[in-house]
């Protein structure tokens, strides 16, 4: 019990003892977003869903300070993880009031990041918690983990290329949990082909990814507000 | 024996009956469409159930032609049998309950002739109805609710699928469908025929065809494995909606449709042969049958 | 005269019946032949074995001089026919159905053709309406037309003259009549009626239960000549026994039951007397005139048992 204590004081007060630079690092984070007033973003998303055979759509991703956001594709049907507004970091972290707690370290890839957590002051949001990867010395999120009352747990990988200094992704890996699928059996009097024997893997069924990769970004060049109604 | 193929022909436009079917067919198709133009939305919602609650869905043009034309054949082709039968069952019990056979028989033509033409014609009926259900169901579904990627809805075993094709990959498939159907329709009529060589009013075998039908369909639908294992295989039912297979587009690792592709094509060739197979076996008792049977209508 | 249907030996079996019990017969270019039986007794089976409806049990049946079995085709194409009712394509015209009909029979069809054979019988008229309008009548003229457009050597009709009004019948009968007269046809007509048969055959065949009663021509068994006399006495066993020693042996039918006699009419009374003088007690001494009579003498006895009254 002791030991337990010692290890938990020990985490408060280390976090105590870094929660100024966290923040000081998001803000240094929100500044580099914030040279980003608007953006149109071209590039392809693959879906990943166990139940969902879809084709790699292409789409079109707008944004405008503070908020806005919105996902188009080029054809009429198309299907977009509900999580995905949160593509941009600036819906994570431009919501204003938060604390941070500073986490320690981790490694993604060969790169060290400072792991922070983000818990929403207000009891209403949808988020009850995002815990951001941030490689320090670029000054880049990595990846973000959030757990919504909601829609589950999303998480996200970002990878940066020729954007690299407006800190806007070249791919985003969005996983996500989705709802089990099922129709109502005789509806549809399928035509078995003795395939669909084998067993199912329930846990595996129930994560989705999408995965979108930017070809193009045309930044602060001005996006109409009728984008987005 | 074309001479006889075109009387056949010649027949069967002629009699009223014959209409009924591209009536109800049309009247069928048209209350589909009126009922998606209007309200197509909450049908699609059923479908999607709960996929909406972690997807934004742009369905608006999701119930597009190519959709409606796949629900529209999904429960028609269900009815279809009982159009083919009603043209086919009647096609040897019809003339022998007008007393035309006996007049027919006495006739230079030989009674293998007269089933293989009458099957032939049966078999054009079968195609016309269903190339009047392709301009119905596709084209005009086409003209009302225009073009856009397909999303099948598929149960495939435990699990429930949505299948996206992208509209350039379309086209082929429901030609693909389409014949397939007409060799599954085909089996029907040659069955059909086989219970009217030993009828002799045109009723029976109608109602003995559409009977035979609704009772292995239904059996095929019963989703018991010692069924599927064992009873299944043998009932050419189960082929009937081979034609879907067309629309069960293979995919990649990841889940993405590969253009082109069919998920199963070996087995929906084994259906195939497996009717084709039953419609020779069906004609071969037809003529046999008909060849033994004294006249005494 | 060349024979045109040639049956021998003829049997078929339904369900364990014999519904053609070997049968035998021969018709003769030219012949109006008489196929008489009651209901059931076989007629309509052995009318449908010469058309091919009906599969024989065994027998052959030879017609123009081939076994129909191995020339179905050719011979059918000389043949028509109408068997018992005349059927059409309710839906079609009168016009469309003996198309239809022509060309199944393998000819060429013409609209002159076709509306020269409506004329004959008297449909050209109607000619565009629809066969499910017309009477019995016009449907058995029709009928008629199609048996004969295709101009068969052979000519078969079961029961003709079924449903038909009077003047129907009559005028069938004129045109069987003229068929075989005028047109040189071969024609197997038949009828549960003698009377009909009575009027249009030359030669004909009596069958019952499958079986062949009797067969010949029309003439010869209205000839007084051979005229059926049937004799009932107090002891018909002790009759018989003497008239087999006597000269009236040759006139002696075999029969069950009752005495019969084929002879004619004008040695009646020398029979009687004969009969009188050698002590045989008579109860009845009956001549058949009526070839109905004659029929129904030989397909049902039963109606003769009973003492004749008058």
């Amino acid at each position: 019990m002791k030991k337990i204590l010692s290890v938990l004081s020990f985490i408060l007060l280390a976090t105590a003892a870094t929660a100024q630079d966290v923040e000081a690092l998001i803000q240094k984070i929100k500044q580099k977003l914030d040279q980003v007033k608007d953006y149109e973003a071209s590039g392809k998303m693959k879906t990943n869903v166990a139940f969902l055979k879809v084709p790699v759509a292409d789409i079109k991703l707008y944004f405008k300070k503070p908020d806005k956001i919105k996902f188009k594709t080029s054809k009429g049907v198309s299907f977009i993880p509900k999580g995905a507004v949160s593509v941009n970091l600036n819906n994570i972290l431009g919501n204003g009031k938060y604390t941070a707690l500073d986490a320690g370290t981790d490694k993604i890839g060969s790169t060290v990041v400072r792991i922070v957590k983000l818990l929403p002051e207000d009891d209403n949001s949808d988020v009850v918690l995002s815990t951001l990867y941030i490689d320090e010395t670029n000054l880049l999120v990595r990846k973000t983990k959030t757990t919504t009352k909601e829609n589950g747990t999303y998480e996200l990988e970002l990878t940066y290329g020729k954007y690299i200094s407006y800190a806007l992704p070249d791919k985003i890996i969005f996983s996500f949990n989705t709802k089990d699928y099922k129709l109502p059996k005789g509806v549809t009097f399928d035509f078995d082909d003795g395939t669909a024997k084998k067993p199912v893997n329930k846990e595996k069924n129930k994560k989705g990814r999408a995965e979108i990769v930017f070809s193009s970004y045309k930044i602060n060049q001005g996006v109409a507000d009728a984008v987005f109604l | 024996m074309w001479n006889l193929f075109q009387i056949e022909l010649y027949k069967i436009s002629r009699r009223p009956r014959t209409y009924i079917s591209f009536a109800a067919i049309t009247a069928i198709i048209v209350i589909f469409q009126f009922a998606f133009k209007a309200d197509g939305e909450s049908y699609m919602n059923l479908l999607l159930q709960n996929v909406q609650d972690n997807f934004t869905l742009d369905k608006g043009k999701a119930i597009n032609g190519y959709f409606m034309c796949y629900i529209i054949l999904n429960t028609l082709l269900i009815q279809v049998p009982i159009l083919i039968a009603l043209i086919a069952g009647d096609a040897i019990s019809g003339e022998a309950n007008m007393g035309t056979l006996r007049l027919l028989l006495t006739k230079p033509i030989s009674r293998t002739q007269i089933i293989l033409v009458k099957f032939a014609a049966s078999f054009v009926y079968t195609i016309a109805l269903l190339i009047w259900m392709a301009v119905m169901a596709l084209f005009v579904s086409l003209a009302i609710f225009g073009v856009d990627d397909m999303l099948i809805f598929r149960v495939k075993g435990e699990e429930s699928q949505i299948l996206q094709i992208t509209q350039d990959d379309i086209m082929w498939r429901y030609f693909a469908a389409f014949a397939y159907a007409a060799v599954a329709l085909t089996v029907i009529a040659a069955l059909a025929m086989v219970l009217s060589v030993f009828a002799e009013n045109s009723i029976g075998p109608i109602i003995a065809t559409v009977c035979i039908v609704i009772v292995c369909t239904v059996v095929s639908n019963i989703n018991v494995p010692i069924i599927d294992d064992n009873v299944k295989p043998w009932l050419f039912t189960s082929y009937l909606v081979g034609w879907k297979g067309f629309f069960y587009i293979n995919s990649t690792e990841d889940g993405v449709p590969i253009k082109g592709s069919l998920e199963n094509w070996p087995a929906i060739r084994n259906s195939l042969l497996i009717l084709v197979a039953h419609i020779f076996i069906l004609l071969g008792i037809a003529i046999t049958a008909f060849r033994k049977k004294d006249i005494l209508s | 005269m060349s024979v045109i249907v040639s049956v021998q030996q003829l049997f078929k079996e339904f369900d364990g019946v014999k519904a053609v019990n070997d049968l035998s017969f021969t018709v003769n270019e030219g012949d109006v032949y008489g196929f008489l039986g009651q209901n059931g007794a076989g007629k309509s089976t052995t009318i449908r074995m010469l058309l091919t409806l009906v599969k024989p049990g065994s027998g052959s049946i030879k017609i123009f001089d081939k076994e129909l079995a191995a020339n179905r085709s050719e011979i059918l194409r000389q043949t028509g026919a109408i068997i018992e009712r005349p059927d059409m394509y309710k839906y079609l015209s009168a016009y469309d159905n003996l198309s239809v009909f022509a060309r199944l029979s393998g000819i060429k069809v013409s609209r002159k053709l076709l509306m020269d054979q409506l004329e004959k019988v008297d449909l050209a008229q109607r000619y565009n309406s629809k066969v499910k309008t017309f009477s019995q009548g016009m449907k058995q003229r029709l009928g008629i037309a199609i048996a004969l457009v295709h101009d068969p050597k052979l000519i078969i009709l079961d029961e003709p003259t079924n449903g038909l009004d009077p003047q129907g019948i009559a005028d069938m009968r004129k045109l069987i009549i003229n068929l075989s007269k005028e047109q040189g046809k071969t024609v197997i007509v038949s009828s549960h009626l003698l009377s009909e048969i009575e009027v249009m055959a030359n030669r004909m065949i009596v069958i019952d239960k499958g079986k062949k009663i009797a067969e010949g021509a029309v003439s010869e068994m209205l000839d007084p000549s051979s005229t059926i006399v049937q004799l009932e006495t107090t002891n018909n066993e002790k009759a018989l026994n003497l008239l087999h020693q006597s000269q009236w042996n040759a006139f002696v039918e075999p029969s069950a039951g009752l005495i019969k006699f084929r002879m004619n009419k004008n040695e009646i009374p020398s029979l009687a007397a004969w009969l009188i003088q050698n002590d045989i007690g008579i109860i009845a001494l009956q001549p058949k005139h009526s070839l109905e009579e004659y029929f129904l003498s030989l397909t049902n006895p039963e109606n003769h048992v009973e003492p004749v009254s008058n």
